[in-house]
This record gives structure tokens, sequence and C-alpha cells, in this order.
């Protein structure tokens, strides 16, 4: 079985690998298997400058990689072992506050994960946990290579 | 008059402008925007697809700017959701094209539809429907004032 040192390089890994998080600059810690998400304010995220707000695309796409990586961090700790990166099925995104020019945090819940499919819900937050600027609840295909 | 303003509007979002956005066109209540397959977007270094985040940066653009385009003068606006269903993945290495309708505006939400797509509209990568909140400033001026001066701004996007 996978050790925690060996799954945080793994999620360094899977961070590292898509183009897009490293363009946004998402990273990512572990703590067991809990794994909070991070993103660094940088001028490139700003959606609106008047505000200045962080771009509500950006939020969702951050909140998105959220959930696949806490999909794949699950699926490597799991006994079911390396598979293919999880596709997004469909998202719901609610914007509840702006998101200031500051770090964004966000942390994925997994409700139910099936053989094919996987129900995940994420809150983005900045200063406080208990007050997210945005929450996502999507749908993942998590099936193996080997499946369609 | 929305017309004319929405290159400008669209080239002031650091991110529409960093990813790369252009606007295809402007029509009342439509709008349709482009951003082009760069290596630095992808999302599966396997398939060489463009990242499902860019098509949510994307689809969420499109939409404001069709509110924009909806609207008679200028409001701040703020996104309240946005579902998104992923029907299929994108070609590799193809540009990504969003078309947003804004179908309904009541006086303080805008309601829109949108599909992004590669090659043919009728083939969409994705669909999307949003809800904004219109005058989001003028809201800001009495509640979420109190609000934000708890740090607990109202969310605007884009």
């Amino acid at each position: 079985m996978t050790g925690s040192v060996d799954l945080n390089a793994r999620l360094a890994e899977i961070l590292e690998r898509i183009p897009y998080a490293r363009y946004l600059g998402v990273r990512a810690e572990l703590a067991g298997d809990e794994m909070t998400a991070i993103l660094p304010f940088s001028q490139h995220l700003i959606g609106n400058p008047t505000l200045p707000a962080i771009h509500g695309g950006v939020i969702g796409a951050f909140m998105e990689m959220t959930a696949v990586a806490q999909l794949s961090v699950s699926q490597v700790s799991g006994s079911s072992g390396l598979l293919r990166q999880p596709r997004t099925i469909d998202v719901t995104i609610e914007y509840l506050r702006s998101g200031r020019p500051q770090a964004t945090f966000a942390r994925a819940a997994i409700k139910r994960a099936g053989r094919r499919i996987a129900n995940v819900q994420v809150e983005a937050w900045q200063d406080t946990r208990s007050a997210p600027i945005a929450a996502l609840h999507g749908h993942f295909l998590i099936a193996p290579r080997d499946e369609g | 008059m929305m017309r004319q303003l929405a290159p400008q509007v669209l080239l002031a979002s650091p991110h529409a402008a960093a990813i790369g956005m252009e606007v295809v066109s402007i029509d009342p209540a439509e709008a349709v925007l482009k951003v082009r397959f760069r290596p630095d977007l992808v999302g599966d270094p396997d398939t060489g697809v463009i990242a499902g985040g860019v098509v949510t940066a994307l689809l969420d653009h499109t939409c404001g700017q069709s509110v924009m385009a909806a609207l008679e003068r200028y409001q701040a606006i703020a996104t309240l959701d946005l579902r998104i269903d992923y029907m299929r993945p994108a070609g590799p290495g193809l540009d990504i094209l969003c078309r947003a309708h804004c179908y309904k505006l009541t006086r303080s939400v805008a309601f829109v539809r949108a599909q992004a797509y590669d090659v043919d509209p009728a083939d969409p990568v994705a669909t999307a429907q949003a809800a904004f909140m219109l005058d989001a400033n003028s809201g800001m001026n009495t509640a979420q004032s109190a609000m934000q001066a708890l740090g607990q701004g109202p969310a605007v996007a884009p």
C-alpha cells in the first residue's frame, strides 16, 4: 500500500502533468487522505479589475481541478490502483462571494464513488473556511483505463 | 453601445486576455467568443485536449458578455450559478468557441444558455445554463456594503 509521502509526491506529479494546472499555479497539500488545493493569487487570474476580483471561471476551474485531484488521490490510495484521469460529466457552480486578490483554498468531499461515476462536492474559501466564496457539485467518470 | 464596448470590456479582464479570449461576434443578447488552442491550456497531457477549466472560464465569460449585450445601459453583473454539462472531449489541438444567449432579463436577474464547441455548433463539447444578478453594485450600496465591511463582498464575475 502506498504511504503518505508517496501520495504527496503522486499528487504533485498529477498536478505537474496538467499544463492548465501549472498555468493557474494550482498546488495541493495532503493531510492523511484529505487534500487541500491551493491557488496562490496572481494578476492573470483577475476577471474584474475594478473590484478587483478573481475571474469566476478560474474559481470554477480551480474547484473542478480540486475534485479531479481528490479523485485521483483516492484512486491511488484505494485498492483499484492507477486509473485514467477522471473525466468531468457535469458541474454546478454557485458563486457566494467575490474572490478577492489573495490565495484561495479548496477541499473536495467524495459523496459517493461507484464503479464508474463519482459524486463530488467542493468548497472554495479565502480567509475563513466557514465563509466559502464558491461551491461546486459535480459528477465525474472514473472508469478504469480499459473501459470507454 | 454595449456591442461597441464588448471588445474593450473583454480586454479589460486580465484573465480573459491571459488565456487569449477573442470576440467573434456580439449581437443583441448574444455573444460568440473564442479561445485559441495553446499547449499551456491543455488539461490531459495524454490526449492534448484543452482543459475543462478553460471551457468553464470561456462559458462563464461568454455568458456574462451576452448579458452585457442584452442590457440597455452598463450595469455590474455577478454570476449566481453556472451549470455545465460536458458532452464530449474537444478535439486535440482545436480552438474552442462559445455561443451564449441571454434569453430572459428580469429587473434583477438575467438567464443565459450557452454552448461550447470546436467545429460544429450542433455538436457541442459542453452546454451551460447560468443566472446572473443585475446591477450587482447597487446592491452593494445597501445590504452588501455592510457585508463588504466585514470582508464578505458579493461574487462579481467575470
